[in-house]
């Protein structure tokens, strides 16, 4: 089964009295344990169709499944449970919260979000920090870190929750290059140890040239789907 | 949720010097109330005390009806010692009375052999009214603290104005229940302070004194004057009393005795009153400055940390854990302030301790205003500030709680 399946789905926005259509009937398929990217220009309806994925937003119209579930009409905190239960979020900023630990930061969705118990939190919190490489700065603050690690620590928090699904929108754009391809890098690994998948929205060249499947958006519409070199790694 | 707490703490902490400014201006609000509550109570409770315990008594018992007339000091009107032995058995039998005092209250001509004047006398048994009124030994400005038979104690402005001084021989005389004039021969005893309050310029003589120039054939009591063992339970004492002579009823099914605390008895209840009206509007200028100060930088606050509330709320949080952890926010603002004010408090009313501060009221001077901070007082000002800083918060905690993730993690 698809781990998201998406079919006519369509996002009007109303500005004032304008009726904008972001996404015009918009169908695809993403399977387990992919790394997809959504590219295409601003405007394109990119991060519109990562929110509505993300269920941060609700569809106008068509279905849309993640992970079993159709979160097409979910209410808020249905909403926010599923993203709980079954999603990572990378953000362009990183967006840890400034008055925590790096491990404090990685902990959070475990403790507030899911109750895990202590020692399998500190269990899996420590190696996963271990696989980002981040161990050695765990009590370290975020303005203490550089935007590489912080990105690090915000992939260690995306997956800590054991999401089988992790969305990032434009996640090495405040990155430099070598940076970018070292958390590209740690994305993949954990894609293929895992088997989480990640769905990017970007038009970064370096992670297009990374993923698996290529999706082009045109003005809310899906105009291309092309194989990536993603296999790479494997 | 302990989580929660700690994040709170950590973000309260960040902005320290909003939070050290907002917390301030709680304390600062909290120290004034508190020193202004501690201080009008300690002189209410002064002012209280001086006029209780110097003559009136907590609570005083007549007959029903003496009070309606009691200007005139109606000798019609007393107890006569059938009534005494069930009033005394009913006092006995209520519960926190510690003393009490029977007085024959009358008025009378006052002659120093040149000039004439009218005086109001009080009967007593020396032992009791220093009981029932621990002050009256007190207000002897000079002679005996004790009265003695043959003995009178006249206040010091009619000593004064009459020329009187300790130790003169004087004649009251005065009008009995018949209507029929005696005269008695009295030495004064003591000069004494007048006081504020009804009977404040009362002079006294041991009640058989009082008996006999009243020609008395039997002891007919004015006023019954009670000292309760605990302030506190006036109004107990009171209904205690009032339940155990609820038998009693004359011919016509109409109660014979009539139970008043000082509260009816002295307009100063009216004043003590009134610092309670302030008090109370001084606690609600206090929920202001909390309601505003909190709600502002909590404003500020959640305003600030859109993104970072988007992101709580993406990642799953819940919209009742963000509210919550505002909430908690507020909260720990309300109870630093209060915890620095009372600090502060303490120190202020160490300050006008030591520094002794006193007042004159009415004939009583260098009273000395000694404002001491009540546990009951602090709970509850503590607890209103808490409350009120929750509920501050509550609105912005709120509306962080509603925002649509997309748009808060939108925001710059």
């Amino acid at each position: 089964m698809s781990l998201i399946s998406a079919q006519d789905l369509t996002k009007v926005y109303t500005l004032g009295e304008l009726q904008v259509e972001a996404l015009k009937s918009v169908s695809f398929t993403v399977e387990p344990s992919s790394f997809v990217s959504f590219v295409g220009p601003s405007g394109s309806g990119k991060t519109t169709l990562l929110n509505l994925v993300g269920c941060l937003d609700r569809p106008t119209s068509g279905s849309l499944t993640v992970a079993g579930a159709d979160i097409s009409s979910l209410s808020r905190r249905e909403a926010a449970d599923f993203r709980g239960k079954n999603l990572g979020f990378i953000f362009q900023d990183f967006n840890l919260m400034p008055v925590l630990t790096v491990y404090e930061n990685v902990e959070y969705p475990l403790l507030v979000v899911q109750n895990v118990a202590a020692a399998e939190r500190k269990e899996r919190i420590l190696s996963l920090l271990d696989t980002v490489d981040m161990l050695d700065q765990k009590d370290k603050y975020p303005d203490q870190i550089s935007g590489g690690q912080k990105q690090r620590v915000a992939v260690a928090r995306a997956l800590v929750t054991n999401a089988s699904l992790v969305l990032a929108d434009e996640p090495t754009a405040n990155l430099d290059s070598k940076t970018a391809f070292m958390v590209i890098d740690i994305m993949h690994k954990m894609k293929d140890e895992l088997g989480v998948t990640f769905v990017f929205s970007t038009h970064d060249r370096k992670i297009v040239s990374e993923v698996e499947t290529i999706y082009t958006l045109t003005d809310g519409m899906i105009t291309g789907k092309a194989a990536g070199k993603g296999g790479r790694h494997v | 949720m302990f989580k929660l707490v700690k994040i709170a703490v950590r973000n309260l902490l960040r902005y320290k010097r909003r939070t050290l400014l907002t917390s301030s201006l709680i304390a600062v609000g909290v120290t004034f109330v508190l020193v202004f509550v501690s201080s009008s109570s300690a002189f209410k409770n002064l002012m209280i005390s001086q006029i209780t315990d110097s003559m009136l008594g907590h609570i005083q018992v007549h007959k029903q009806g003496y009070m309606a007339s009691i200007d005139s000091l109606p000798l019609t009107l007393n107890l006569s010692p059938k009534n005494m032995k069930k009033l005394e058995k009913a006092i006995n039998s209520a519960p926190g009375i510690e003393a009490f005092s029977p007085r024959i209250k009358f008025a009378g001509m006052f002659s120093n052999f040149m000039e004439t004047t009218n005086i109001r006398i009080n009967g007593v048994y020396p032992d009791k009214e220093t009981a029932v009124a621990p002050l009256l030994p007190g207000r002897v400005k000079e002679g005996d603290k004790i009265i003695k038979k043959n003995e009178i104690f006249i206040p010091e402005l009619l000593a004064k104005g009459m020329k009187v001084k300790l130790g003169d021989t004087i004649v009251i005389i005065a009008t009995n229940r018949d209507g029929s004039v005696n005269g008695k021969q009295f030495k004064v005893g003591a000069v004494i302070e007048s006081v504020t309050g009804p009977g404040g310029r009362d002079g006294y003589m041991h009640i058989d004194d009082a008996k006999e120039l009243l020609r008395m054939e039997q002891l007919e009591i004015s006023e019954i004057a009670i000292r309760l063992s605990d302030f506190d339970k006036l109004h107990n004492v009171r209904a205690g009393l009032m339940s155990a002579l609820s038998e009693e009823t004359n011919k016509a099914g109409k109660p014979i005795f009539d139970v008043r605390t000082w509260e009816d008895l002295s307009p100063f209840y009216n004043v003590a009153r009134m610092i309670d009206i302030m008090t109370f509007f001084i606690k609600l200028m206090l929920i202001a400055i909390v309601l505003i100060s909190v709600m502002n930088v909590m404003i500020m606050a959640i305003f600030e940390r859109i993104r970072e509330i988007g992101t709580m709320a993406a990642i799953g949080t819940k919209p009742g854990k963000i509210l919550f952890l505002f909430l908690i926010e507020g909260f720990f603002l309300g109870v630093f302030g209060t915890i620095v004010g009372i600090i502060f408090t303490s120190l202020a009313t160490y300050a006008i301790n030591a520094v002794g501060v006193s007042f004159n009221f009415g004939r009583q001077v260098g009273l000395v205003l000694s404002p001491r901070l009540e546990m009951g007082q602090i709970l509850l000002i503590s607890g209103i500030v808490i409350v009120v800083s929750v509920l501050a918060a509550l609105q912005p905690a709120f509306k962080a709680s509603r925002m649509e993730p997309i748009n808060a993690l939108r925001h710059v």
